[in-house]
This record gives structure tokens, sequence and C-alpha cells, in this order.
């Protein structure tokens, strides 16, 4: 007879009951809906063990690479450990030392940790930096595993934000922080090489699309890709140089720098960047999508892409919600 | 088909309400009668949503009861959901159906369980 392992505590999974009524039968408060495999309302993740194939059915892969699962569906003959989605303690603290910390334009600073413990994380994945215990902040990765031999993080300093503000202003090289992560779904799976990706990011959402990019390249994508990066003046930009260097590497790779403002120089688009974007490229059938950055941004870029024809289990999206100062 | 055949099956189960999700959810967000109640909601969560509605309109497996329809849409019609919502959703259905090639004898019985569901959603 299988184990279910929740916060801490060990349940006897009866014959022929999915692990979602072994839970709730004995009192475990959880979310559900429909109870058939299909709302998603359930949705968790096994920390150990291998959930069941069906009750990963009609997941997005990123989700289903990542060990989700319905338990409203699964019935394992396995040891199950399983948390809820947003469980942060889910996840070990993993100490790492700051190796260098330099400027990349005058918001942005470009932070290289190194783990003490291997993390093994995706591409476009974010993982939590914490200044004490309590107070953590999410960022995401433009490091590449394998490529990279440390983490990168691009970090822009928000108007009294705690965590950024520590990060530019006392975090030195040699300091030791502490992590949690990786987490997110928002990375490129290979599998079709020939597909189009358009990628749309504003400000530091450019450092997980930095990682996606370098990282489908490096796995030989070969079909179009597209970065529409936006900012509202020059100086938001960064990386231009090494992502120009890119193109001039690999055919297929597209760069459009996109400003806002009014002083728009030659060789940049003129607009906001998903403006620009859909302007170029209007169908979107087939293409999958990385939209990171601005909340808004992105919430309006997913609904247009989707309208455009990208299929929802093609739109991987990462919006960066700033936290409201206390 | 035999006759035996479930309306799930007739239709084509499990890949059909794939093939329907997008399409349909297309048209409800680009449905200028209803698409307002869709303004502030998670996309990822609500295509979900809209999965389990169509598998249980195709007649396919589901445990919703009259509770949770209620329940899942009060704060709509908090909001001012009425009948002709309810209408422009069961249309869009069709619509949906009709581009996949579905025979109309079908989305007539579709079209039926959703009705079946109306004085639930609008808490009647």
């Amino acid at each position: 007879m299988a184990i279910i392992r929740y916060a801490k505590d060990n349940y006897d999974l009866e014959e022929n009951q999915s692990v979602l009524d072994c839970l709730t039968h004995r009192g475990v408060a959880l979310p559900f809906s429909c109870r058939s495999g299909v709302c998603q309302t359930c949705l968790m993740r096994a920390t150990g063990g291998t959930p069941t194939e069906a009750s990963q059915q009609g997941l997005k892969d990123s989700l289903r690479l990542q060990n989700y699962f319905l338990p409203c569906v699964c019935y394992p003959d396995t040891d199950l450990e399983v948390a809820l989605p947003d469980d942060a303690d889910a996840q070990a603290v993993i100490p790492a030392t700051v190796k260098s910390l330099r400027l990349l334009n005058a918001d942005i600073m470009h932070v290289e940790l190194e783990s003490h413990a291997q993390l093994d994380y995706r591409a476009g994945q974010f993982i939590n930096l914490f200044q004490h215990q309590t107070l953590g902040r999410s960022y995401s990765l433009a490091s590449v595993p394998h490529q990279d031999d440390h983490l990168h993080l691009h970090v822009r300093r928000l108007p009294q934000g705690r965590v950024s503000g520590w990060i530019h202003d006392e975090l030195r090289p040699g300091q030791t922080v502490e992590l949690r992560g990786p987490g997110g779904d928002c990375f490129y799976i290979p599998g079709d090489h020939a597909q189009s990706m358009m990628l749309i990011g504003t400000g530091s959402g450019l450092a997980p699309l930095y990682g996606i990019i370098r990282d489908a390249l490096s796995q030989g994508h070969t079909g179009p890709i597209y970065l529409f990066h936006g900012s509202r003046d020059l100086n938001g930009l960064y990386l231009s140089a090494e992502l120009r260097e890119l193109m001039a590497h690999y055919a297929n790779f597209n760069y459009i720098p996109c400003l806002s403002g009014d002083d728009v120089p030659a060789g940049y688009a003129s607009g906001r960047a998903h403006d620009i974007a859909f302007e170029q490229i209007p169908s979107l059938k087939n293409w999958r999508m990385f939209l990171c950055g601005h909340p808004e941004m992105v919430r309006i870029t997913k609904r247009k892409a989707f309208l455009a024809g990208a299929a929802m289990k093609n739109i991987y999206a990462d919006a960066f919600n700033v936290s409201q100062p206390l | 088909m035999s006759q035996q055949d479930s309306l799930y099956e007739q239709i084509g189960g499990e890949a059909a309400v794939n093939a329907a999700v997008d399409i349909f959810y297309r048209k409800v967000l680009s449905d200028d009668r209803i698409n307002a109640f869709f303004d502030d909601v998670d996309m990822e969560k609500q295509a979900a949503k809209q999965k389990a509605f169509l598998t249980m309109a195709f007649g396919g497996p589901h445990n919703y009861t009259g509770l949770d329809m209620r329940k899942g849409h009060a704060h709509l019609v908090a909001r001012g959901l009425n009948d002709s919502h309810v209408d422009a959703v069961i249309e869009d259905l069709g619509a949906t159906l009709r581009e996949l090639g579905v025979k109309e004898e079908l989305i007539a019985q579709v079209a039926a369980i959703a009705e079946s569901t109306r004085n639930d959603v609008l808490s009647r």
C-alpha cells in the first residue's frame, strides 16, 4: 500500500483511492473542483516519487517536467511526497557566494552567485533570494546551466525596494546569501526545433529571455527566434552588444530593441515592444511565445497573442509583480 | 458509429475537447457581449475551466453539481450576469462545434446540456 506524505504527515492510501480523496478525507484542506482531472484547481507537485502518467495528462509540458500532477486522478502504486504549488517550504535553503556585481545600466545590477549545492534549474526559471529569513524576492535566472558556471540575475533597483536596495547598495563580492528555488514554468523545452519563437520583455524582463534564447540556440533550435526588448529610452536597454553579437552568430536569431519614448535613434524600433511585435508578426499560429516583465504588459500581450492564434499551451509568461513597500 | 455510442464518444471525446478549447475561448474573448467578465482572470486557469465546461457539455465525465455551478458564478451574477450572457456562451459554443465540423444534431444535444445549467449559473 502506498503512503502519501504531505506537510510532514504520512497518510495511507486506500485501494482505489485518489491522492486528493486520501488527503481530504482525513481533513486536509486542499482546493479542488471538478474531481475528474480537467479543471486543474487541485494542482500539486510531487517533491518525492513519481506521479502517475494519467495524473499529468493535459498539463503544460513545463509543469509535467517539474512533477506537477492532478491528485484527483492520481492512483499511485508507490509512495509519493506531495506539496501545494506555492509551498515554498518544500524547497531547501541553499547558501551561495556572491562572485561579482556589476551594473548593466543605471538601474540594473548583474549579480553572479556561486551556489554551494547543485541547483537543478532551467534557463528562464527564477530563484528566491533572501536578505534575511523572512525577507526574500524572486529574481529570474539569466544564466544557462552547463553553459554558465554561476547563477546570473539582473536586479532592477526599485523605488523603496528593500531587497533590491540592499543588493545594489550593501551586497559585496565574497558575501554569502541564501536562496531557494528554482521555480516557474517559463523555460525552453526541446522537441520542436523548427518552431517559430517570439520573446517579448520589458526592463529586466530580459533576464529570463536572455537565458531562454541562449538555451534554445545551444540546443540547436533552427526556427526563427525574435526578441523584442522594450524600454522608454536608450538608457533602459542593456546587453545590446551581446545580443547583436548573438545575432551575427546565429542567422535565425533577430533582436529588435524598442524604445517607447520620443528620442529614437536609427537602429531602434519606435513604440512599445508588444505593439511593434504584433505589427511585425500579426499571425502567431503555431508560434511559441515568451512574455516577461511588467505585469500589465504581460497580461495584455498574453491575451493578444492568444487571439492572434498562439495556442494557450505555447504561451509562457512570467509577470514581474512588485511587492508593495511596507 | 453505433446507436449506443454516447454523445461524448460521438463528438470525439477528449481529443475533441482539446481541439475545441482554444477555439471556444478565443470566441468568448472576442465576444463583446461577454468578454468584460474575463478581463481580470488568469488565462491559464480560465482555459482549464473552459475545458472542464466543454467536457461536461459534450456529455463527458465530470463531477460538477448544481451547487458547484452556483458557487462558481455567484460573483459574476453580482456583476450583472444574466440570460443574455448565457445565450452568448451557448451561441459561441455552437459556433465552435460548427467550425470543427460537428453535426447539427449533436450540437443541439450539447446546447441542451449547457442550457440545463442555466438556472444554477444564474443563481435562480
